[in-house]
C-alpha cells in the first residue's frame, strides 16, 4: 500500500492508482482526509457492481444495434464514477441524473429496466422520483441541477438537515453542462441558500464532439470556488476515490454545512450515444491511453494482490453479470408498445377539454377504419 | 361582505389566503420579500409568513423556475413571479421542456402545482420589455394552463383557485389595471366562485360577440358603453382562460348575433385571436353573417411610450372593427 498524501494544486485524489495499488488516504486542501475503508466483501461487491453495471450496458448498445432500441447512451468507462458516487448516497438521499447515470440508478437498488422504456421509444421514461429517491433521466442538458437545488431548498425548509441522518441531494451533469445557464444558476442558488447540494459534474471530456477546452479554460472544479463553496477533482475511474470523495460532500451538505463541486476526471470510452461516431473527432491513440487506466481491471488488480478475490470469484460475477444481462434482454424484448390512445394520457393532472375532445375525434377517426381492408 | 379593493391589492388578498390555507405554499422571485413585488403585488407577505415562504431570489428567471421545479418533486407548491413579462424568456426552457412535460413524461407520477405570475400587457408608459403579451407562447404549449384576470374579483379568486390546482398555470396579470377597483367578497370560499377554467358573459348583448381578456376586457365594455349609444348591443365575454380554452358560452353568443369581434394586445399573427376565429367559424359557420374581426396590437415589437397608445387596441378600433362586420 503506498503512503497517503495531498495531492499538488489541480492533480486528482485518488485511493487506487491504475495498477491496482491502494493508496492510504488524500487529504484535500481544506483538510478533509479521503480514505477507502472496505471490508473485503465491500471491495468485492463494488468490482460486482461495476461489472455488472458494464455488462448492462454493453447489452444495451447490442440491443440498439440490433434495432430494439432507439438509441442508447453509454456510460462506457465512466462505471467507476457512477458506482462510486451511487454506493456513497445514503438511503435517504435523492438523486438527480442526466440520461447516463445507469450504474448510479442500479446502486440505488433500481431494475435496470426502468429507464429503457425511454430508449425503446415505448414511453418518456417516467417513474416517481420519490418512490425511488431517483429522478427521472433529464434529456435538456443542465436542467436538472436547478431542480436538485430547488429540491435541496426543500431539504432545508422541512428541517432535513444538520444532523447525520439529515439528506443530501446530488445532482449528476457532464462537462459540456458547466456551460449551461442553468447549471451556472444553481451554483448561484446553492451557495446563496447554502442548499445540501453534491454538484457531481462527470468531466468525459467530450461533449459529444467537442473537447473540454470547448467549455473552459480553467480545471472545471475550480469554478466551485467563484461561486463559494468547495471544489475537488477526483479520479473518476477509481471507484474508492469516487465513493470517498462524493460520501464526504453528501455528509458535509446533510449536516448543513453547504454544497461540494466534485469534479470526476474519467473518459468516455464509447460514443456520446449510438448516433454517434467519435473516430470523427478524437483520435485513437487517445483512447487507448484512457484505456489502460480502465476502472474495473484495476479493482480486479488489487483484489488479486490483496487475495481477497479469487478465479472462482471472478468467474461467478462474470455469470451473475451475463445473467442479468440475457434477463434484461428478455424483458425489452417483451415491452409492449404503447396503445395510440395513450398519446392523450397525462397532459395534465386535472385534464383538459381540447386534449378530451381531440381524445375522442382520434378514437372515431381510428374507429372508421374497422372493418375495413387498409 | 364584499370590499373595495384595487386588482393589486385582490391580488395580495388573494395570495394571503393561499399562504395561510396551505404551508407548503411558497412565493418566489426577484424583490418579492421585503419591496413586495415592484407591483406591490406580494406585499407584508414576507413581514407575516418567513424569508422561507416568501422567498427573494438571485436574479435570474430560468434559476426560478428550475428550482420551483424541485420544490414541487419535494411536495411544495411554489407561486412564483416573474418581474415583467418580457422577462420570463430565460425561463422559456423550464416552463416548456420542463414545467410542461413533468406530469405526461412520469405517467401522471409527478405533479407540479406551480403558478407562474407574469405582469403583462401595455400601457403604463413603460420602457422595452416591460409591456409584452406572450401568452400565445404559453398557451401553444400542451400540459400548461394559462389564465388571465381582468377585474379585483376575478383576481382575487383566479389567484386562489391557480395556487390550489395541481396543474401548472401561467397566471397573466393585467398590470395597467392593477389600481383599478372593484368590489370582492372576501367572504365567499374560492371553490365556490366562478370556476377557473370558464369563461363570463361580462355585458349581455345582441348585435355583436365581443371576446376580450385582461386588460381588454375594460376597452371591450368601454366600447359596448359607446356602441350602446350608437344603437348597437355588444355582447362582452371575458374569456379567462385561456388554454384551455372556454368557448361554450361564445359560441352560444356568436349563434345569435352573427358577429364576432376578438380583442388582444398580442400582435395578431399567429396569436390568440386566429385561434379563436378559427374555432368560432368551424363551430358557428352557418350563423356568421361576417368572418370573425380582429383587433389587436400590431404585428411589430411592442414600440416606444410615446406611441404605445396608438399600438393598442382601443375603443374606437373596437368600434370601427364593429362598423366593419356590420359593413361587411
Amino acid at each position: 500500500m503506498a503512503k497517503g498524501g495531498s495531492p499538488p494544486d489541480g492533480e486528482l485524489v485518488q485511493l487506487l492508482t491504475p495498477d491496482g495499488e491502494r493508496i492510504e488516504s488524500v487529504t484535500g486542501s481544506d483538510g478533509t482526509v479521503y480514505r477507502a475503508d472496505f471490508t473485503d466483501d465491500e471491495y468485492r461487491g463494488l468490482y460486482r457492481d461495476l461489472v455488472i453495471v458494464r455488462k448492462l450496458d454493453a447489452e444495451a448498445t447490442a440491443l440498439q444495434r440490433q434495432g430494439e432500441l432507439g438509441i442508447w447512451a453509454s456510460l462506457l468507462g465512466q462505471e467507476a464514477a457512477q458506482v462510486g458516487s451511487g454506493r456513497a448516497l445514503r438511503p435517504q438521499d435523492m438523486a438527480f441524473p442526466t440520461y447516463r447515470e445507469h450504474g448510479v440508478l442500479y446502486c440505488r437498488g433500481i431494475d435496470p429496466i426502468m429507464p429503457l422504456g425511454l430508449f425503446r421509444g415505448v414511453d418518456q421514461g417516467g417513474w416517481d422520483p420519490n418512490e425511488f429517491k431517483f429522478n427521472m433521466y433529464t434529456i435538456v442538458i443542465g436542467a436538472q441541477t436547478l431542480h436538485a437545488t430547488g429540491y435541496a431548498m426543500g431539504v432545508t425548509m422541512d428541517g432535513k438537515t444538520g444532523t447525520e441522518d439529515g439528506e443530501a441531494v446530488i445532482a449528476y451533469f457532464g462537462d459540456g453542462a458547466t456551460s449551461q445557464g442553468d447549471v451556472n444558476e444553481a451554483f448561484i442558488w446553492a451557495g446563496v441558500f447554502n442548499a445540501p447540494m453534491v454538484f457531481f459534474c462527470q468531466n468525459n471530456q467530450y461533449a459529444i464532439s467537442e473537447p473540454l477546452e470547448r467549455q473552459t479554460r480553467i480545471p472545471l472544479y475550480r469554478r466551485a470556488a467563484g461561486f463559494g463553496f468547495p471544489g475537488i477533482r477526483v479520479d473518476g475511474n477509481d471507484v474508492l476515490a469516487s465513493y470517498a470523495v462524493t460520501r464526504a460532500a453528501l455528509d458535509h451538505a446533510r449536516l448543513g454545512q453547504g454544497p461540494t463541486m466534485i469534479e470526476a476526471y474519467t473518459y468516455r470510452m464509447g460514443a456520446h450515444t449510438t448516433s454517434d461516431d467519435p473516430t470523427r473527432y478524437r483520435i485513437a491513440s487517445e483512447v487507448e491511453a484512457w484505456q489502460a487506466k480502465d476502472p474495473i481491471l484495476r479493482v480486479r488488480a488489487f483484489l488479486e494482490k490483496q487475495q481477497i478475490a479469487d478465479a472462482a470469484f471472478f468467474t461467478e460475477v462474470d455469470e451473475q453479470a451475463k445473467r442479468e444481462a440475457v434477463h434484461l434482454r428478455e424483458r425489452v424484448l417483451e415491452m409492449p408498445d404503447p396503445s395510440p390512445s395513450t398519446i392523450f394520457d397525462n397532459v395534465y393532472p386535472h385534464g383538459s377539454p381540447l386534449v378530451d375532445q381531440q381524445r375522442a375525434g382520434f378514437s372515431d377517426y381510428q374507429a372508421s377504419f374497422e372493418g375495413s381492408a387498409h | 361582505m364584499a370590499e373595495k379593493l384595487t386588482l393589486g391589492k385582490a391580488l395580495n388578498t388573494g395570495l394571503r389566503r393561499a399562504l395561510e390555507r396551505d404551508p407548503k405554499v411558497v412565493i418566489m422571485g426577484e424583490d418579492v420579500g421585503k419591496l413586495g413585488g415592484v407591483f406591490r403585488i406580494t406585499d407584508g407577505l414576507q413581514k407575516d409568513f418567513g424569508d422561507d415562504r416568501v422567498i427573494d431570489t438571485p436574479l435570474a428567471e430560468s434559476g426560478i423556475i428550475g428550482t420551483a421545479v424541485g420544490l414541487a418533486i419535494r411536495g411544495y407548491r411554489p407561486v412564483c413571479e416573474i418581474q415583467f413579462d418580457g422577462f420570463v424568456y430565460p425561463a422559456y426552457d423550464q416552463i416548456v421542456s420542463q414545467v410542461a412535460k413533468m406530469h405526461y413524461r412520469s405517467q401522471g407520477k409527478v405533479r407540479l402545482p406551480i403558478v407562474i405570475r407574469i405582469p403583462f400587457g401595455g400601457g403604463i408608459g413603460a420602457v422595452e420589455h416591460h409591456s409584452e403579451s406572450p401568452e400565445a407562447y404559453f398557451a401553444h404549449t400542451a400540459g400548461l394552463k394559462v389564465v388571465a384576470c381582468s377585474n379585483p374579483e376575478d383576481a382575487y379568486f383566479m389567484i386562489q383557485q391557480a395556487v390550489a390546482s395541481d396543474d401548472p398555470i401561467v397566471f397573466l396579470e393585467p398590470k395597467r389595471r392593477y389600481w383599478e377597483k372593484g368590489d370582492v367578497d372576501l367572504d365567499l370560499d374560492p371553490a365556490s366562485a366562478h370556476p377557473l377554467h370558464a369563461s363570463r358573459t361580462v355585458r349581455p348583448g345582441t348585435d355583436v360577440t365581443v371576446l376580450a381578456y385582461g386588460p381588454m376586457v375594460r376597452t371591450a365594455l368601454d366600447a359596448a358603453t359607446a356602441a350602446q349609444e350608437d344603437g348597437r348591443s355588444l355582447e362582452v365575454i371575458d374569456l379567462r382562460t385561456l388554454s384551455p380554452l372556454d368557448l361554450g358560452p361564445a359560441y352560444e353568443s356568436v349563434r345569435r348575433t352573427g358577429r364576432c369581434v376578438v380583442v388582444h394586445e398580442a400582435p395578431s399573427n399567429v396569436g390568440l385571436g386566429a385561434e379563436l376565429a378559427a374555432r368560432i367559424t368551424e363551430e358557428c359557420f352557418y350563423s356568421l353573417e361576417a368572418p370573425v374581426l380582429r383587433v389587436t396590437g400590431f404585428d411589430t415589437p411592442y414600440p416606444a411610450a410615446r406611441v404605445e397608445e396608438e399600438y393598442l387596441p382601443d375603443l374606437d378600433r373596437v368600434l370601427d372593427a364593429v362598423d366593419r362586420s356590420f359593413g361587411w
